[in-house]
């Protein structure tokens, strides 16, 4: 059983002209790493709004763990843990009150007013997701003196304090320097493989979506890719052959003779159409100075979804 | 007990910002200095023989009455804060009701305003305010009832207010005539029955009163500062209450989810 349904889910805002969501559905396994890619305006953050409750929907309906996101508010709530694309830390407290306030939200431990006075259970998870996550000691800190980085780890600290079925990380690098988003990846990867969650992400960054099971890409609301990053390439862009040889003329005038589509660049660039890459140069019969397949990325197959979509 | 819990954290993240918070310390201490020592002073000096009664006491109760109800009010505007700068997001994904949300705003001001009043009282026993430990007793129960009252009505407001700046006009709009319907340093004994109907309608005229009833209670001046009986006007702030409340929570609730 899916642990996200998402069924024709439209949103309009009481002031929109459009849709901002606009008939969506997909699926979401547990355990499921899903990326929810968009151009910015395409509805991610509206979708994730109304999957997290904090936004209903105009139309369709939308399940958490077999939870309705609008009958069963609350339910849904204990299931899913968020890491916003805004920081929504409270800059007055320290990291370990925002992490206090959270559990006793989500109603793990009673109110104490202190760390020292909150049960030894809580202490205890607390100090090792801060381990977990490389904060230690500086979760104690005021979270105004915190960098961006860390103040990323302490959100996800906090999402996960209640044990969530599902994590959604919403742009979560999004501010962040190159080596403070590797290592916040590494947490992730490494949470996900620990208590087996299943994570909704949302994101600009292409190469963050190349590691997730199955992508989903929105345009004006809308679904225009679904699957996997291999299934979401292949539709869309071909492999490529990279060959060169001594004699160019040669092998320019046996490409022509093969009738596979290429173009010259440095090197030739040969498309793989219906054909694999061993054909194409069993054809070529020439000797080779220059042999290399060349996979597209998943940047490249998005550019071409969203071109599509202007066009 | 749950959602206590939680009305608790929520309550006491509002009291402990205040604490860390030197700037509204201080003004906790400069404000009622200011305004019952100086402006206290010399209206009772200047216009205190005239009106005949004592106007240290009139001002203090006023400015009490006044911080009380207003102090929550604004206190709930927080809100709007949390909101614009994403806190809210936080608090609106987790499992606590809509309701123990507001509940732990609104008691989370009323303690920010308690604390911001103890200066107040300080003061006005200094200069001599007939300040008995049963008359502090029973203000206690008063200063409950003004700051549920206060952050009822600013629960209301809240609904009116699309950013914070917003919230400092509509607050200017709708405090700034109160200060003088309610008779915050200027007795309201006689009004023009136009005013005297916007002062009637004026949450902030039945604090005041309520607050004077209980300081005046026995004094030769009673007569002369109270409008109405205690009862009365804890009747009207009960009745308030409630409505303010209830249609305060449905429009935020609807508010937050209905965008």
């Amino acid at each position: 059983m899916p642990v996200i349904e998402v069924r024709d889910l439209v949103k309009r805002y009481r002031k929109g002209k459009v849709n901002a969501v606009d008939g969506v559905s997909f699926d979401v396994e547990p355990g499921q790493f899903f990326a929810l890619l968009g151009p910015n305006g395409a509805g991610k953050s509206t979708t994730v709004a109304i999957l997290t409750t904090t936004l209903s929907p105009t139309a369709g309906t939308v399940s958490i763990c077999g939870h309705d996101v609008v009958r069963e508010a609350a339910a849904v709530r204990r299931q899913v843990g968020i890491i916003f694309q805004n920081p929504s830390l409270d800059m007055n407290l320290t990291g370990e009150e925002n992490v206090r306030f959270h559990a006793i939200l989500y109603h793990l431990h009673p109110y104490r007013p202190l760390y020292r006075t909150m049960p030894a259970a809580y202490r205890q998870q607390l100090r090792e997701l801060a381990d977990v996550v490389g904060l230690g000691a500086e979760v104690f800190k005021p979270v105004k003196r915190l960098s961006g980085g860390m103040r990323r780890k302490l959100e996800i600290i906090r999402g996960l304090m209640h044990h969530p079925r599902v994590l959604f990380l919403d742009e979560p690098t999004s501010g962040l320097d190159t080596a403070s988003r590797r290592s916040l990846w590494q947490y992730i990867s490494e949470l996900r493989r620990r208590h087996d969650i299943t994570i909704l992400l949302t994101t600009h960054q292409l190469n963050e979506a190349e590691e997730a099971d199955e992508v989903c890409i929105l345009d004006h609301g809308r679904i225009v890719a679904l699957g996997t990053p291999h299934q979401v390439k292949a539709q869309l862009v071909r492999e490529r052959l990279l060959v060169d040889a001594e004699d160019r003329a040669a092998l320019r005038r046996r490409l022509a003779e093969l009738k596979v589509p290429f173009s010259e660049d440095g090197a030739f660039k040969v498309e793989l159409d219906e054909r694999t890459a061993y054909e194409v140069v069993r054809a070529i019969d020439l000797p080779l100075t220059l042999l290399k397949t060349e996979s597209p990325t998943l940047e490249e197959a998005y550019l071409k979804i969203l071109e599509a979509g202007d066009a | 007990m749950r959602e206590m819990n939680a009305v608790a954290a929520i309550a006491a993240r509002d009291l402990l910002k205040f604490i860390r918070d030197p700037g509204r310390l201080v003004a906790a201490v400069v404000f009622p200095f200011a305004m019952i020592f100086l402006l206290g002073g010399t209206l009772q000096l200047n216009l205190g023989r005239s009106v005949g009664f004592n106007f240290i006491g009139f001002t203090f109760t006023g400015f009490l009455g006044m911080t009380l109800f207003q102090s929550t009010a604004q206190g709930l505007t927080s809100l709007m804060d949390d909101r614009q700068n994403d806190f809210a997001q936080e608090l609106f994904v987790s499992p606590v009701s809509r309701y123990s949300i507001v509940f732990g705003k609104i008691l989370g001001e009323t303690m920010v305003a308690v604390a911001q009043v103890m200066p107040m009282v300080v003061f006005a026993a200094i200069l001599r305010v007939p300040l008995t430990p049963t008359t502090i007793g029973l203000l206690v129960p008063v200063a409950l009832l003004s700051c549920f009252m206060g952050g009822a009505f600013g629960l209301l407001l809240l609904n009116t207010m699309s950013d914070a700046r917003a919230s400092n006009q509509i607050f200017n709009f709708v405090f700034l005539p109160q200060y003088f319907l309610a008779g915050l340093i200027s007795p309201i004994n006689i009004l023009p029955w136009y005013l005297e109907a916007l002062s009637l309608i004026s949450p902030m005229r039945y604090v005041i009163d309520l607050t004077r009833g209980v300081v005046f209670s026995g004094s030769p001046d009673y007569s002369r500062v109270v409008l109405t009986s205690p009862a009365t006007n804890v009747a009207v702030l009960a009745l308030m209450f409630a409505v303010f409340m209830v249609t305060g929570t449905t429009l935020f609730v609807r508010r937050e989810t209905n965008r």
